[in-house]
């Protein structure tokens, strides 16, 4: 009886591992509000757990803020608004079954995220299909609104996807732009992680060096999950490269960062937006010194609008970094809101009010915190400013902001 | 600058880790005949025991101090876990067939990893672990960080104690005997399943300078770290001749010291530009495993015996 009894025991336990795997964590942070009797749910997709979730839980909670915001001020009288946030861990195919979930609640009018790029290219056909309406507040990859050949003719592929991230078209080039002239750096070593964001980066920042006269004397690529890069910074260090440029997220660039400054390559790192956060400083640590990430937009602090946004982040104390897309997924979110207050007829939420949201986005045009929104024809965001950030005595410095000229 | 010293340092630094965690794999195989998937996990753990060792000492203690206390409390923590294990989830299936436990090993390993994502404060995402205060030191062309002349000292501390435990002491040789022959080895006196546990409780000692190791080395610990090392190392394992201890540790090192030769300079053999680089590495790795196991299917040092009914 007694080993019965541990059997059971030991297939409840595998049982339980397999629930909670198969379950993750969600977070259902909803706060009613008592502004209307119509409530309308606004999906969100991001990392929250593990991978990119320092950044992913600044996605959630911009959302969170803007919908409070909306609640408090009775933005479209009559609606309250939730949030339904959803882990997609950075796995596409999770970020697909969340859509697929998300497209399946009646009282959902919209989507905001996710924060991956490849992530998004699972989600945007489910989306699309069912009509709702997805706003991003970080992918860059050009290829999601510009279509495959983005390069020679751009066609929009999904017309309820939109963004308030600029491209990596311009961030790439905007990089390539201040290595080359900015920092005077004439040989890069080039390294991406292969997934749709990091090797589209790495790919438009190598063509813009090398257009501007700089050499790339080097590539490698890394896998997600990879920790050891001993091998890697001792042939970086080697090739003679004078900067190194990473595409790719905050999770391996700050132990590649440590790796190479350890081994003695005194050589900044540069990356894109997906390493522009507070950890990337706090698990490098000094290594970290020099660094530099564009940044999508302007600085978050600088602007006037966002510091009741901050002010709120840090009040809440909710977890994970604001800084990078905290205030996009606001003015995504907003953007979201004020289509439903559009659509909206005497208190009625019209029978197709997907599609009408999805037209209304489009047309829509406010000033938000992070700047001012508006979509262009094929679902881009209007405001094309980008930051390069440097790691200055332990925090992220803007050192230039700016509009990007690809050449 | 001929790079290829430092490159084969890298591997055997690398190798090193990849042996320790071997260890863990091979001692239990070799006596009871089960691959034990979740001891990934129980080197994961072994990392978050030292940590929390770190955190609960006072603030700016010298790492000198700490590092020992460190160790101590990872070890506790990774043969705890690896002894619980045993006595709660595998022993009770002991008598079952294979596949059983096999399946428990997996499930255990989930539900590990899930525990520490869930309880563990603030892991679910990586942690920050201490570093040693010195280095790095420069021996001719080669650079060894602080972290990796922890683990080419450690290791082989390590090793040589296992040898020697395991070929001098009363419990060594009873192990042997056990590994050789349980039913017998019952039938001469010996306490097999108190044998049993002593190689669990091994393995999560070097699964737990391991992890200790691997936070040193990388600067952070998180849930999942233990799903790839653990891959690799069982990997190690098998290349090396599961079963046999000085196995392990010569499959984790050709292991490391491949992975590093491939990231360094398949991607410089004319027309191999593409299947280069640190990408590529594992694969590599798995093309050696392969490519050793057509030619010695008993692993490098591993013997061929008769399957035991």
């Amino acid at each position: 009886m007694r080993q019965r009894s541990l059997v059971i025991l030991t297939s409840v336990l595998t049982t339980g591992a397999l629930t909670l795997t198969a379950c993750g964590s969600r977070n259902n942070d909803s706060k009613g509000g008592d502004s209307g009797n119509i409530t309308v749910t606004i999906g969100v997709d991001a990392p929250l757990t593990g991978q990119n979730s320092a950044t992913g839980l600044g996605i959630q909670y911009g959302a969170q803020i803007a919908v409070d915001d909306a609640n408090k001020n009775k933005t479209v009288p009559g609606v309250t608004f939730k949030i339904k946030a959803l882990d997609d861990k950075a796995i596409p195919a999770t970020g697909q079954q969340n859509a697929t979930q998300l497209v399946a609640e009646k009282d959902v009018l919209g989507v905001v995220g996710p924060l991956n790029s490849g992530v998004a290219t699972q989600m945007q056909q489910v989306l699309d299909t069912a009509n709702l309406v997805e706003i991003s507040p970080s992918n860059t990859a050009p290829e999601l609104t510009q279509g495959k050949d983005w390069q020679s003719k751009k066609v929009r592929p999904f017309k309820t996807y939109f963004r308030t991230a600029t491209t990596d078209a311009l961030q790439g080039a905007f990089a390539a732009d201040y290595a080359y002239n900015g920092l005077h750096k004439k040989k890069a070593f080039v390294v991406d992680d292969k997934q749709t964001y990091g090797a589209g980066l790495s790919k438009i920042f190598k063509e813009q060096f090398t257009k501007q006269g700089g050499k790339v004397i080097g590539t490698d690529h890394v896998s997600v999950g990879d920790r050891d890069f001993s091998t890697l910074v001792t042939k970086i260090k080697n090739s003679g490269a004078d900067i190194l440029y990473y595409g790719g997220q905050y999770d391996e660039s700050q132990v590649l960062t440590k790796q190479l400054k350890d081994a003695g390559a005194k050589i900044p790192l540069f990356g894109g937006d997906g390493m522009f956060t507070p950890t990337y400083i706090k698990t490098a640590g000094k290594a970290s010194e020099g660094d530099l990430a564009t940044s999508i937009g302007v600085p978050v602090d600088t602007l006037p609008a966002a510091k009741d946004f901050v002010a709120t982040y840090k009040a809440k104390k909710y977890p994970g970094d604001y800084g990078t897309y905290g205030s996009y997924s606001y003015d995504a979110t907003t953007a979201i809101i004020k289509a439903v207050g559009q659509v909206i007829k005497d208190g009625k939420l019209p029978d197709d009010a997907r599609a009408k949201v999805v037209d209304a986005v489009q047309h829509n045009s406010f000033d938000g915190i992070s700047g001012k929104i508006s979509f262009d024809e094929f679902g881009d965001t209007t405001n094309k400013q980008l930051t390069v950030y440097q790691v200055v005595n332990g925090a992220w410095k803007s050192v230039k902001s700016g509009v990007a000229n690809p050449k | 600058m001929n790079t290829l010293p430092q490159q084969l340092a890298n591997g055997l630094f690398l190798g090193s880790m990849y042996g320790l965690i071997a260890i863990g794999y091979t001692m239990v195989y070799g006596i009871v005949q089960l691959i034990n998937f979740a001891h990934g996990e129980i080197f994961m753990t072994g990392g978050f025991g030292a940590l929390t060792v770190y955190l609960a000492l006072p603030d700016g203690i010298s790492m000198w101090i700490a590092l020992p206390a460190m160790l101590v409390g990872g070890a506790l923590v990774a043969v705890l876990i690896a002894v619980g294990a045993e006595r709660f989830a595998y022993r009770p299936l002991r008598g079952a067939p294979r596949l059983a436990p096999l399946i428990t090993a997996i499930g255990l390993s989930l539900a590990l990893q899930q525990l520490v994502f869930n309880l563990y404060p603030n892991a679910k995402a990586a942690r920050v672990f201490p570093q040693l205060p010195f280095g790095p030191y420069h021996l001719g062309s080669v650079t060894v960080q602080s972290g990796d002349l922890f683990l080419i000292i450690a290791a082989p501390v390590c090793m040589a104690i296992l040898a020697f435990f395991v070929r001098l002491s009363r419990t060594g040789r009873a192990m042997q005997a056990t590994a050789q022959d349980p039913d017998t080895a019952q039938l001469m006196g010996i306490d097999t399943n108190r044998i049993i546990v002593i190689a669990f409780a091994i393995g999560g000692l070097f699964a737990a300078v391991a992890g200790t190791a691997y936070g040193l080395k990388y600067g952070s610990v998180s849930y999942d770290m233990g799903f790839l090392a653990g891959l690799k190392a069982f990997t190690a394992a098998v290349l090396g001749g599961i079963g046999n201890i000085y196995g392990a540790m010569l499959g984790g090192l050709v292991l490391g010291v491949a992975e590093a030769m491939a990231t360094a300079y398949i991607a410089d053999v004319p027309g191999m530009h593409q299947l280069g680089g640190q990408g590529w590495a594992p694969v590599w790795a798995f093309v050696l495993l392969i490519l050793v196991l057509l030619f010695r299917p008993q692993g490098l040092l591993g013997e061929r015996v008769a399957d035991r009914a």
